[in-house]
């Protein structure tokens, strides 16, 4: 039986995953990813081994993912979280042509073919504004716990227009909203109506070729989802799991290349 | 009646100035904006008047400028900050031609004529990148206060190259360069060089000429004058001291005590 394993390091969050032969995950984990990124990889894959009940050596061959990829000193070889995400989500979703990515730092869009190959792609690289940090900034300003934006925001009956691009200065809008009173919910509603247009806006560089599966850890916050549904007129694919997408893909990569391995010895 | 007033309510500090008849000096003071536009105005302008040793009825003309220039209930009229800006860097040094202003939330670049009229301006008030608050996230990301900003940065022996893309990408740069041992004097004079880089850019879009006069909260930070010298030259006017922060309230001083005479004349 062959065991292989993908490890996504983020810019925020550092996930694992370990996958059998039929692509079933065995075991996962995700940690915060901190200033010590080498030990965030390490950390995540020993959770994760822990997590499915299997030695280091059980594993024969790690794939590191995403933007420390290259600080998985174990790790066999690195993959873009780009491919990976692609590939994690038509595994779970193989009607998947769009790829909406929202994490902590970035957020891409990816058209993907039938095979999961990447066919285009487009992300905001500088630029904070319509990814995590947008949401990480209004957590900061409201003092609200970042799981708890979207359910709020899904209470909102007079949402705000948040006029400021800059994830900075977004902070300061909020507080001001607030001093005038405006309620909580309105306030976290513009939040997310902000991000959505801005990765719709990404989203129409690549095209939007249905179906569309949304990853990342933003995937997670139902407020979003609803949002992003709204806007595009259409049911994204969303997973529980869509957190683990790019580690899930990284991992796909890696039975790729164990089995080629195999073949050749065989 | 034999004073003027001038109050510009900037996005993070309010200043008040008033000029005697001779157009001197009589009292300044400066407060933290908040989020109570109206009430920093009133709270600067009696703090300011206590100061001179004089009462509301000793003003004759009240001018407000800033970006919260409308909630100054107490003014006669508004000019905008480029207006202000114009005129205080006027006051300081009549061979004014182009003046750069970076304040807490912008960045603005003007033209002026012999008139003392703006013939062209150019400004960032959409990316934290181009601001002060650059300087602000980048001192924040390795725990100093704003105070600390000026001389850390004047304590810098090399400058590492920071690249200014974006304030909150500026947090993993600012990880990066102190996991691999840059000192935080470094990486902070390093900031200043990268908004320095903008500001150039900005003043080149109006196609700058001397003599150049530089203003705003950001000039008081002598590092950060040091390096605009050296990089456009020469011809370069920097008012003393805290006085860089109150050029848009003196100006707007200046303009009320024309209205004045214009006012007793008529």
């Amino acid at each position: 039986m062959i065991h292989v394993a993908g490890v996504d390091v983020g810019s925020t969050q550092t996930k694992a995953v370990i996958i059998d032969e039929e692509g079933a995950t065995l075991g996962r984990s995700l940690i915060d990813t901190g200033a010590d990124v080498v030990k965030a990889a390490e950390n995540s894959f020993a959770l994760a081994l822990g997590d499915a009940g299997l030695a280091p050596d059980d594993v024969s061959y790690v794939i590191g993912t995403g933007y420390g990829r290259y600080k998985v000193t174990f790790g066999d070889d690195q993959v873009t979280e780009i491919s990976c995400h692609g590939r994690g989500a038509v595994h779970m979703f193989p009607g998947t042509r769009t790829v909406i990515d929202m994490g902590g730092q970035d957020t891409k869009a990816i058209a993907v073919s039938e095979t999961g190959e990447i066919v285009d792609f487009c992300m905001n690289d500088k630029c904070a504004a319509g990814t995590g940090r947008f949401l990480g900034a209004a957590s900061a300003a409201l003092d609200i716990p970042l799981d708890d934006l979207g359910p709020t925001a899904l209470r909102a009956t007079k949402p705000v227009r948040i006029s400021t691009t800059c994830t900075v200065f977004a902070e300061t809008e909020i507080l001001s909203w607030l001093g005038k009173g405006k309620k909580i919910e309105d306030i976290l509603m513009g939040v997310h109506q902000s991000i959505s247009s801005r990765s719709i806006g990404l989203l129409r560089r690549v095209g939007i070729d249905e179906e569309v599966s949304f990853t990342g850890g933003v995937a997670r916050n139902l407020g979003m989802v609803h949002v992003l549904n709204e806007n595009l007129e259409l049911e994204m694919n969303v997973s529980e799991e869509s957190h683990f997408m790019g580690a899930l893909g990284a991992a796909l990569y890696a039975m790729d290349r164990a089995r080629s391995a195999q073949e050749a010895m065989a | 009646m034999t004073h003027v007033a001038g109050i510009d309510v900037g996005s993070t500090y309010t200043k008040a100035v008033l000029l005697d008849e001779g157009g001197n000096i009589a009292g300044r003071a400066m407060c933290p904006t908040g989020f109570k536009l109206d009430v920093a105005a009133q709270i600067t302008f009696e703090q300011v008047l206590s100061e001179a040793g004089l009462s509301q009825s000793d003003v004759g003309y009240t001018i407000s400028t800033g970006y919260g220039r409308h909630q100054v209930e107490f003014r006669d009229v508004t000019v905008t900050s480029l207006t202000s800006a114009a005129r205080g860097a006027h006051w300081f040094f009549p061979g004014t031609r182009t003046v750069l202003d970076i304040g807490g939330q912008t960045m603005k670049a003007s033209k002026l004529d012999e008139r003392v009229k703006v013939k062209s301006f150019r400004l960032n008030d959409k990316c934290a990148a181009g601001t002060g608050a650059f300087l602000e996230k980048t001192a924040r990301y390795m725990n100093y206060s704003t105070e600390e900003i000026g001389p850390l940065a004047a304590s810098s022996t090399v400058p590492v190259e920071i690249s200014g893309v974006c304030a909150v990408f500026a947090e993993s740069e600012v990880i990066n360069q102190l996991t691999i041992g840059s000192a935080p004097s470094d990486i902070m004079n390093g900031a200043m060089q990268s908004l320095v880089g903008r500001s150039l850019q900005l003043m080149r879009r109006v196609k700058m000429e001397p003599e150049y006069t530089l203003i705003g909260g950001i000039m008081r930070f002598p590092t950060m004058t040091d390096v605009l010298t050296e990089k456009i030259g020469g011809g370069v006017n920097v008012p003393e001291g805290d006085l860089v922060q109150y050029a848009g309230a003196i100006g707007a001083a200046t303009l009320a005590s024309q209205r004045l005479e214009k006012k007793r004349g008529g």
